[in-house]
């Protein structure tokens, strides 16, 4: 279908740096928008920890202390929320999604081609394996130099830049491996399996 | 957890953009305008689901935005209501452009989290700061399209936090709707400038406010919560503090970027 011209409309176009770094249908914001789907939960880091699990119910579990002695990566990147706003540059600290499955191998936790993330507060969120690793995701830890905020999903949250934010789960507690690709909380009510923003694949349906 | 009634298959059929027309448009405040429109072959949505807006220039360029229902499902057009944002590139074409008989592409319905019908019951809590009320009052406008029987057994209170009396939407409707419905009620807060007369609270809302306009946890009642994220992070936490189960607490943040 052919998009009606909207009559007056002139927009605010990005200029030629920004427009080459927005997928389709996005804008560049400078703030840094909250959304969460209820409240913002606040563990003690006492009480954190972080389980990888198995297909067959294998487990490895981090303290925070033992979270923080594996080796952290400083991360820059663009990222892009569903509803509509991107954030060019941000800067992350945390550690590599292949740090953490290499680390849970050695403790017996075999991995397999899916995973979903969960969290506190109950939300999950689900991923090809082939999109957390690689160098391509992280548990993030930092946000601009400090830790990162709780309701920016401190003390841990999953780092997926190249796709949707929604897929970069706030509050993560934990990953569990699947063989199959389980939808997640967002991805039940109608948001997309995948989320590649270059797609613009938002919702159920979208190519 | 609201309904998950979306099937989340790959072959579903995608969310398809339409293009409606502008029927009427209605000035709720200075910076708020009501856009109700022509849609033909809407597919129904629930109350407190949003839509995504696309506007096209002349030369092709495209910007998208989310702006939450109005209406109700019953209504027989769907209706945005929009605040006009500072520097908005959208919200101020939405407002202060587009005319009667313009066209408007949209695609939805979207979001099921967000979103309540008389037949998930009550009671029904509604917390709202600014535009926020948008999604609440097709949530209300739902419930009002019930029975006065069926109404009986789901009560329903909305707090609704302002900065100025002028700048309250649908203010004439919710006290009608208020005046006609003993089990609806209605609480402002204006946080900024009250009108001298004003006896109500004029605070944020924090957690007394909260206590007193609240039911006890322990009637379990739907709760959603819709506005800044200041608002809406002080009003979570403070449910939760107040013994509510965190996962009953519905929310849906506007950043100061505005959706």
């Amino acid at each position: 279908m052919t998009s009606p011209i909207s009559r007056g409309f002139h927009g605010r176009r990005p200029d030629a740096g920004a427009a080459v770094k927005l997928p389709p249908g996005q804008y560049e914001t400078h703030d840094f928008p909250v959304l969460s789907a209820g409240p913002t939960p606040h563990t003690p880091l006492s009480e954190w920890d972080f389980t990888l699990g198995s297909v067959d119910g294998a487990s490895a579990r981090w303290s925070w202390a033992e979270l923080e002695a594996l080796p952290h990566e400083t991360i820059t990147r663009d990222i892009h929320c569903v509803t509509k706003w991107s954030k060019f540059d941000t800067m992350w600290n945390g550690i590599s999604i292949d740090t953490i499955i290499e680390a849970g191998k050695a403790k017996g936790v075999a991995s397999a081609p899916f995973i979903v993330a969960s969290c506190d507060g109950g939300y999950t969120t689900n991923l090809p394996l082939a999109d957390v690793t690689g160098g391509k995701a992280w548990l993030a830890v930092g946000y601009n130099g400090k830790p990162l905020p709780a309701e920016h999903g401190g003390p841990v949250r999953l780092l997926v830049p190249h796709l949707y934010f929604w897929k970069s789960a706030k509050w993560i507690r934990g990953i569990r491996f699947h063989d199959r690709d389980e939808p997640g909380f967002w991805e039940e009510l109608g948001y997309h399996m995948r989320g590649d923003p270059w797609k613009e694949q938002r919702y159920t349906g979208d190519a | 957890m609201a309904e998950s009634t979306s099937a989340s298959t790959s072959s579903a059929r995608p969310i398809e953009w339409r293009v409606a027309t502008v029927a009427e448009t209605i000035a709720e405040t200075p910076r708020v305008r009501t856009l109700v429109l022509d849609l033909p072959h809407w597919p129904g949505h629930r109350a407190g689901q949003h839509v995504d807006v696309r506007l096209t220039a002349e030369d092709g360029y495209q910007t998208e935005r989310s702006y939450s229902i109005a209406s109700p499902p019953e209504a027989e057009r769907i209706s945005l209501t929009v605040e006009r944002l500072e520097d908005g590139e959208v919200s101020s074409y939405l407002v202060g452009e587009l005319r009667v008989g313009d066209p408007l592409e949209l695609r939805g319905p979207i979001g099921g989290h967000f979103a309540w019908s008389v037949k998930d019951g009550g009671p029904l809590l509604c917390i709202g700061g600014g535009s926020g009320i948008v999604p609440l009052m097709a949530m209300l406008r739902h419930r009002a399209a019930a029975t006065a029987e069926l109404r009986r057994t789901i009560p329903a209170r909305l707090l609704y936090s302002s900065r100025s009396w002028s700048e309250l939407i649908y203010r004439d409707e919710l006290e009608h709707l208020a005046a006609a419905d003993p089990t609806l009620t209605v609480t402002y807060t204006i946080t900024r400038e009250p009108p001298p007369s004003w006896t109500g609270y004029r605070r944020r809302i924090d957690m007394p406010m909260l206590e007193e306009v609240a039911w006890p946890a322990s009637l379990r009642p739907h709760l959603f919560v819709c506005g800044p994220t200041p608002l809406v992070e002080a009003v979570a936490e403070g449910l939760v503090a107040l013994g509510f189960e965190p996962q009953s607490v519905r929310t849906e943040r506007f950043g100061p970027t505005g959706v």
